[in-house]
């Protein structure tokens, strides 16, 4: 999962096929969707390296270390691809209503209230085999999920009310509930200075991936990428979710059932993320307890829109962001940086990577020949 | 709850309403301003945290809280410049970019705040409106900051601006039909561009508000997240800025509930109470919204109603 | 919880990167130089926060100067799997022998997980209940008696208030915290059994605004001395000082933000814990696994008195402190209720400082208003 095959394949989705006379169009089409981003990810590392400059740190030092801390050795890939796990599935809880048009900000709701749902689940179920708790799991998770963001999209479809701000508003009362139940009803009276549920049981807990020390949700965030992928790019139900972002009036002439997409869309996104929410109960803590609310929901934001929303560019900007979260504390040990540099870095690179959507059909040489005449 | 229990609540209901609602008049004013001319800013909260670095580490190194005030305001309006003109390049997208500038915001705050954690800054005074009264209670929540009154008059400013003036028109115009602005040739990026610094700017003060009065001290988990509620509060408020006076001090009076329940013994459950100011706006807006049309007061071009 | 620090927590984590060839001066592997010992501190928030973190940074600034250390330090580390990351960073890169993970969140599972993985490290946690039975003998806990300082607050408290309400603003309830307000109704009562205390629960370590809306609430119903358990304790101070109330500091010293109304404060100390650890593993004596300690350990230390207090106060403290110094002191002894009634200690029962069932208290004490959950 190289940043530059899952980038090409990014692109193939947005070739209309025999529309272009130009043979080479299709190629330069995905060029372009390479090299834009790639262009800006650039610009974005010299405008920070002059800031650098001015502080009188050396943005050489910096970059080997953002190199080395997330990419320089196995440890570090390692490091990288276990903090873009979880941003995976929470990443496509926002490009899958995007498809519709719709900004959903508040996956961090459906992953605490998935991984809480999927723990209470485990519970009862101790002593039945692994795999049949697991699977219990996953379906509590992404169910519980799936319910929270649904109610985004049923309150959009059906009162009109604005996705983003009512997703937003769920996620703070969905992290209410969550730290009212993990602190109170359903709390492990063991678990004494770290509010927690019972634990799910060691034997229920996922192995890492063979030759790793990885846990499956890497794995499992790849396959829902490339699960949305087909589904948006190669299906009906995408092809319409698809008409009804670019224009809803379209979509309605046309008999498309636009709320039940709209409701559908968010459920589905919302299922990924306490999906999310699920695996990390079940390969990292064990229990739900306040480690689940590590803003894997918000950081998912930046991701999908960072990807321009295709499932398939999600996985090099989980991976980016995972990178550069990993080299964090290096940059704090090596250079005395503050931890705030990893924060203000991405704040450069997100500003850059968006200003550069202003780009795409503007430069003539990814154009059809026809165009550039 | 006795009579005596119930009137602690609203006493402090009312002064909490006072002291926490000032830093979200001004960025749901802000966010308002912003909305008007046809954008939306989520970039606020960055806006809102800078602002309150700055005016902090202003107040502390020239020892005058309103100059604090002031560098807040400019840093909260370069930050919203800097939004307004990548916003301006076509097909960017504004939502989107208001995070980044969320997340840019924070960080410069962050990265810069670090010496500016452990000082005592000067703050800015405060108006003993209450001392009529023999309550300490009642003189404490009627300790109001001038900048609550600046908030209100901002508003009212506001108010007569997009009623009455030329200026205010033009804005809305952009804001209700970028081919109605095209048409009469007025400069529809020039004009958001300002609307948005203008309002990054109000974000500024609200964000020195929370760091020179209440509750007056800067570190890195000041805010609480005021510059994003403030888009759901604009909605809220129907565009109306007189009607986000309304919204701001009912925000903050539901903020202060949690704590207060707390002192007269209401003490099960205090994670929902702290939800409540959430739970409210939802349901408002669930109430308010008729499905089917776009809300009454709601810019046209505002990628919202999109 | 403020959301941009929920959506940025994820990507400040810090890691690092493995070895790898040197590529640039200064960006060597720096593993221990002989004789070298390499010392990793990892904190969950901002290192100069007025309060926990900084009471453990200020003892690290200390180490710095002894010869023959070197100190890697990490600031804001969630509690998730992130910190085991950086954990292992500190190991593979750095050549870190001894760690100390300071936040309570990071012992199980996850520095428990590392122990297990690196035996040659010795990994030692601040505030985890480390048990021969269960946990790796490489790993191990250490905290302080604080709950006794808490007891003096109450009693300088107790002498200094005229209304007999006092408040205490905690963040969570969890036994830490419960040991502290306990103690501190406690102290206060055994100087007038009359007195109250007042708690209110903010609901997370680093609530700025909720916890001056309680310091204010609390003022309102007529309580005049306050002191608080939150990650920092500055607003409280500053805003009690406001309000003309007193205040009893907590974690560190903040006489100079209260210079009317501070009383005293029940501060860390821990340069003793670490001083100890550390020139244990210099000399190559056996690192113990459970260390605990207070006032007459030199763990935990009181600030020296404010202009309020009272000859009496003073003396009586004084009188009460030299009496813990000589060690066995019970601040809680049967007959003892909860502030529901039940009995929670018999009579005849007497837990000093020392005995490990105050380490899950899971009660408010009588006299105490509020309530767990």
């Amino acid at each position: 999962m190289t940043a530059i095959s899952a980038s090409a394949g990014a692109a193939s989705i947005t070739v209309p096929s025999g529309l272009a006379p130009d043979r080479t169009y299709p190629a330069r089409r995905a060029l372009e969707a390479v090299g834009i981003p790639l262009a800006a990810l650039v610009i974005a590392f010299v405008a920070f390296s002059i800031f650098l400059l001015a502080l009188g740190k050396s943005p050489s030092d910096f970059a080997l270390l953002v190199w080395k801390g997330a990419f320089g050795s196995w440890f570090s890939v390692q490091n990288t691809l276990q903090r873009a796990a979880p941003l995976l599935l929470t990443a496509l809880c926002v490009a899958l209503p995007a498809q519709l048009g719709l900004v959903i900000i508040g996956g961090e709701g459906a992953v605490v209230l998935g991984g809480l749902a999927a723990t209470v689940v485990a519970l009862p179920l101790s002593g039945a085999p692994p795999v049949l708790v697991q699977i219990a799991m996953a379906i509590a998770g992404a169910a519980m999920g799936a319910v929270w963001i649904g109610i985004a999209g049923a309150l959009r479809a059906l009162r009109g009310v604005n996705e983003t701000i009512s997703s937003l508003l769920l996620a703070y009362i969905g992290l209410a509930l969550f730290n009212h139940l993990v602190e109170g009803p359903l709390r492990d009276p063991a678990s004494l200075n770290k509010p927690s549920t019972w634990g799910i049981g060691e034997a229920n807990m996922m192995a890492a991936l063979p030759g790793t020390e990885l846990h499956p949700g890497l794995l499992v965030g790849a396959i829902a990428c490339v699960l949305c992928w087909v589904l948006i790019s190669r299906t009906s139900v995408g092809f319409a979710a698809r008409v009804t972002g670019g224009n809803l009036r379209a979509a309605q002439l046309q008999g498309l059932k636009v709320a039940r997409l709209v409701i559908a869309a968010c459920a589905l996104g919302g299922a990924f993320a306490g999906l999310a929410g699920m695996i990390e109960v079940a390969a990292v803590h064990g229990r739900a307890n306040a480690s689940l609310a590590a803003g894997y929901g918000y950081t998912g934001v930046l991701i999908a829109f960072l990807a321009r929303h295709n499932p398939i560019a999600i996985m090099p900007m989980a991976v980016l962001l995972g990178g550069i979260g990993a080299a964090g504390g290096l940059l704090q040990r090596r250079m005395g940086l503050p931890d705030a540099t990893v924060l203000l870095l991405e704040g450069f690179i997100f500003v850059a990577i968006l200003a550069s959507e202003t780009l795409y059909g503007r430069i003539l040489w990814f154009q059809p020949r026809e165009r550039r005449a | 709850m006795t009579g005596g229990a119930l009137t602690t609540v609203a006493i402090a209901m009312l002064g909490g309403s006072l002291r926490v609602s000032t830093p979200f008049l001004f960025v749901s004013l802000g966010e308002c301003l912003t909305e008007k001319s046809g954008r939306i800013n989520l970039g606020n909260e960055g806006a809102l945290v800078l602002g309150a670095m700055v005016a902090y580490a202003t107040s502390y190194q020239t020892a005058s809280p309103w100059a604090g005030v002031l560098a807040g305001a400019l840093a909260g309006a370069l930050l919203g410049a800097l939004h307004g003109t990548v916003c301006s390049l076509a097909r960017v997208n504004d939502v989107a970019m208001g995070i980044a500038i969320m997340l840019a915001g924070s960080g410069l705050a962050f990265f810069f705040g670090k010496p500016y954690v452990q000082p005592s800054a000067p703050h800015l005074p405060t108006l003993p409106l209450g001392f009529w009264s023999d309550l300490p209670q009642v003189r404490s929540a009627l300790d109001v900051s001038p900048l609550f009154f600046a908030g209100v008059l901002a508003a009212i400013a506001l108010h007569w601006l997009f009623r009455t003036t030329r200026i205010g028109l033009r804005i809305r115009i952009v804001g209700d039909s970028e081919d109605a602005a095209r048409a009469l040739g007025l400069p529809i990026d020039r004009i958001r561009l300002v609307a948005t610094a203008v309002g990054s700017g109000l974000a500024g003060v609200g964000g020195a508000f929370l760091s020179l009065v209440y509750p007056g001290s800067w570190n890195e988990g000041l805010s609480s997240g005021q510059g994003l509620m403030a888009v759901a509060l604009v909605v809220f408020a129907r565009w109306n800025p007189l009607v986000c006076i309304a919204a701001a001090l009912l925000f903050g009076a539901a903020g202060a509930l949690g704590p207060s329940l707390q002192t007269v013994g209401v003490t099960q459950g205090y994670y929902l109470f702290y939800a409540a100011p959430y739970v409210v706006t939802l349901a408002i807006l669930v109430l308010t919204v008729a499905p089917g049309r776009s809300l009454r007061g709601m810019p046209g071009e505002l990628s919202l109603g999109k | 919880m403020s959301l941009i620090m929920r959506a940025t927590r994820r990507q400040m984590l810090h890691g690092l990167g493995a070895s790898g060839l040197a590529l640039a001066a200064g960006l060597r592997p720096r593993p221990a130089r002989a004789g070298e010992l390499v010392v990793g501190f990892i904190y969950v928030g901002p290192k100069d926060d007025y309060g926990y973190n900084q009471a453990h940074a200020e003892a690290a600034a200390i180490l710095k100067t002894m010869p023959g250390v070197k100190i890697l330090e990490e600031e804001k580390v969630p509690e998730t799997d992130d910190v085991e990351k950086t954990m292992e960073s500190m190991i593979e890169l750095d050549g870190a022998s001894l760690l100390f993970p300071t936040s309570f969140g990071y012992f199980d599972p996850y520095m428990l997980r590392m122990a297990k993985k690196y035996k040659d490290v010795q990994f030692r946690h601040c505030g985890g209940l480390w048990s021969k039975d269960k946990h790796p003998m490489n790993a191990g806990s250490y905290f302080g008696y604080i709950g006794m300082g808490q007891y003096l607050n109450g009693i300088v408290a107790g002498h200094t208030t005229k209304t007999k309400k006092l408040g205490f603003i905690a963040a969570k309830p969890i036994p830490q915290v419960l040991i502290n307000v306990n103690s501190f109704a406690l102290g206060a009562r055994s100087v007038d059994p009359s007195i109250t205390t007042q708690v209110i629960f903010t609901g997370d370590w680093s609530m700025p605004v909720k916890e001056a809306e309680a310091t204010n609430g609390l003022a309102d119903q007529g309580i005049d001395v306050v002191t608080c358990h939150v990650d920092g304790p500055k607003v409280v101070v500053e805003t009690a000082e406001h309000r003309g109330m007193y205040t009893c500091g907590y974690h560190a010293n903040q006489a100079k933000l209260a210079p009317k109304g501070y009383l005293t404060g029940a501060e860390w100390n821990w340069i003793t814990v670490y001083k100890m650890f550390v020139e244990d593993v210099q000399s190559g004596r056996p690192v113990p696994n459970f260390v605990r300690g207070g006032l007459a350990e030199g763990f935990v230390k009181m600030s020296p008195y404010g202009p309020a207090v009272s000859e009496t106060a003073r003396s009586h403290a004084d009188a009460v402190k030299a009496e813990i110094m000589k060690g066995g002191y019970s601040v809680f002894k049967g007959p003892l209720k909860d502030n529901k009634g039940n009995q929670v200690i018999a009579a005849g029962a007497a837990y000093p400082e020392t005995a490990i069932q105050i380490e899950s208290m899971n009660y408010l004490v009588d006299g105490v208003a509020g309530s767990l959950s």
